[in-house]
């Protein structure tokens, strides 16, 4: 084989449906593999706590039924990583069951159907830990301790390229993965077939979020990219859009905090030397990709913890005295939560739009407020019925904040809704650490199954 | 007499400004140019360096993870260290997609 040609419809399937049009034009230039990443961190840590999507199930089967069709009409696998947005063991079994749905639906003939899960569980990571085990942190986190590990709701562990690799060694022709790294669906195929990891992996890097590599912007249209022994090409279906130089060397920085390099399991790609050039219309060529094996085998976890049950209010002022004295009016809010249930065992918190709403402490322009502000007060506490009320105190206590110069005695606030709603549960991540493992498969259990009749 | 220094804003001269999540801990920003002309101005100009920036958004340099010219893509990049993980509850910006708006208004000088 000189070279294998993976397309990718969708960067995080499901978030947004994939675009038809661009599909089948990559479809009709008969690939060697159809793969798509379904997971993000992006999404908080409310989905991976309450073990959840937040991607609709419509659109999770959408285009999972779209990318199933067309792989075995082409007769070539089809590869999905981080199933569900979180790739936790739930959301790979419901993704595995779309696939059997989808095969009886479409009467499709027999097909092997592998799938591996990402969950670590949290006896197994405490025992290890116990054993002497350090469980690293990332971005200045210290090591991970026993009270955070017993805080956290549910841990996934981020794959690489092994257990997809394992599961195309048996034969799957569908690979259902847990969490895993974007990149790592699509470098696996590629040294499945023998093409070096500094290619592979680079492909992976540039296929990952589909459109977002070309131009002009738009994403969840297809992308192709052609991998061989010295090279990786990416062109993009989309009639008016282009894989450019810019455009590619552009998309190596997004989601990262440094363009050179991207760290996955076993390693890390190292892109300080790529070498970008335009060879057609539509297509960027891309040399001078490096791998370098990471000298331990360490794995990165991610979890969440459960913070509380949350409420939300919504709030409205206008009077420029009350906006001028926004603080005293939350202070006074917080003084009669405080009153009522102390200083701890609650989270309050007031997000004030118009003001800082969107950037906090980061907003250059927090003194000056707009004539109008809407503030949000999330509660969050240990039960429903608590934080329902630490919401309403805090809600509605604003309409009675005491401002010694206010013209209005009859309300500071404005109310769309006199009530609180509740809102999801408040989660926090717990976990963003590694993990030292002896064996690259040891987190990542595979199985193979059949589908179709 | 003193001659005021002309000025044009780094919208006018940006083909993309835009901010998101790096990881649950960090957001990254990039300013992305069309050309290397218009980079290369900004770069010289020093407008748009560690120090602007820990300025404009009032932090300290520390919280500055990492601040890269990248010279193929015509882009200057920089990561700040949130202070809460993304999500956590009172976290205004999920994705850390709208903490750019401040680059905007950066006054390059004109040559």
């Amino acid at each position: 084989m000189h070279s294998l040609r993976i397309i990718c419809p969708n960067g995080h399937l499901g978030f947004a449906p994939l675009r038809v049009e661009s599909f089948m034009f990559g479809v009709a230039t008969a690939p060697d593999y159809i793969a798509a990443d379904s997971g993000s961190d992006d999404v908080g840590p409310v989905p991976l706590g309450t073990d959840t999507s937040t991607s609709p199930l419509a659109w999770q089967t959408q285009d999972l039924e779209h990318m199933l069709l067309a792989s075995r009409r082409l007769g070539v696998p089809m590869i999905i990583g981080s199933s569900g947005d979180t790739g936790s063991n739930s959301r790979v079994d419901l993704y595995v069951q779309i696939i059997r749905d989808l095969a009886t639906k479409h009467r499709l003939n027999p097909f092997r159907l592998g799938y591996f899960y990402s969950e670590v569980d949290k006896v197994d990571l405490l025992r290890r830990m116990r054993a002497g085990e350090i469980v690293h942190g990332l971005e200045g986190h210290v090591a991970l301790t026993e009270a955070e590990l017993d805080a956290t709701e549910r841990i996934v562990a981020m794959a690489g390229v092994h257990p997809f690799i394992d599961l195309l060694r048996q034969g799957a022709d569908v690979i259902i993965g847990g969490r895993s790294s974007d990149s790592c669906v699509f470098a696996a195929p590629a040294i499945h077939h023998g093409f070096p990891e500094a290619q592979a992996y680079y492909m992976g890097k540039v296929l990952e979020c589909a459109s977002f590599c070309a131009e002009p912007y738009g994403g969840k249209e297809t992308v192709l990219g052609e991998v061989s022994a010295d090279d990786v090409r990416v062109t993009a279906m989309h009639p008016a859009q282009r894989c450019t130089v810019a455009s590619v060397a552009g998309h190596a920085m997004y989601e990262r905090s440094n363009p050179y390099f991207e760290h996955v399991a076993g390693g890390t790609l190292d892109m300080s030397d790529c070498f970008y050039e335009q060879v057609a219309e539509k297509t960027t060529r891309i040399t001078g990709a490096k791998f370098l094996p990471a000298p331990e085998f360490r794995v990165k976890l991610e979890g969440a913890g459960k913070v509380g049950e949350r409420y939300v209010g919504l709030v409205g002022i206008r009077d420029p005295y009350t906006i001028a004295h926004v603080d005293d009016v939350i202070g006074w809010a917080r003084q009669q939560v405080r009153e009522r249930f102390g200083d701890t065992g609650y989270e309050l918190h007031y997000i004030v739009y118009g003001r800082n709403g969107v950037m906090g402490d980061l907003e250059p322009l927090k003194h000056r407020p707009g004539h109008e502000l809407c503030i949000l007060v999330q509660a969050v506490a240990p039960t429903a019925a608590m934080a329902e009320e630490v919401c309403m105190i805090g809600t509605r206590q604003m309409f009675y904040a005491r401002l010694p110069d206010v013209k209005g005695s009859a309300g500071s606030v404005a109310f769309a809704l006199d009530e609180v709603l509740r809102a999801s549960p408040g989660y926090r991540w717990t976990v963003n650490h590694t993990l030292r493992c002896a064996h690259p498969l040891e987190l990542f259990p595979t199985h193979l199954t059949t589908a179709g009749q | 007499m003193r001659r005021a220094v002309k000025t044009q804003k780094l919208s006018e001269l940006a083909k993309t400004v835009r901010s998101k999540n790096a990881g649950v801990d960090l957001i990254t920003f990039d300013v992305i140019f069309s050309d290397a002309v218009a980079y290369d101005r900004v770069k010289k100009a020093r407008v748009l360096t560690r120090e602007t920036v820990a300025t404009l958004y009032g932090i300290a340099p520390e919280r500055i993870a990492d601040f890269v010219e990248f010279d193929p893509a015509n882009a200057i990049k920089f990561t700040i260290y949130r202070l809460k993980p993304s999500g956590s509850p009172g976290d205004p910006d999920i994705f850390g997609a709208q903490q750019y708006a401040p680059l905007l208004d950066i006054e390059v000088p004109v040559d």
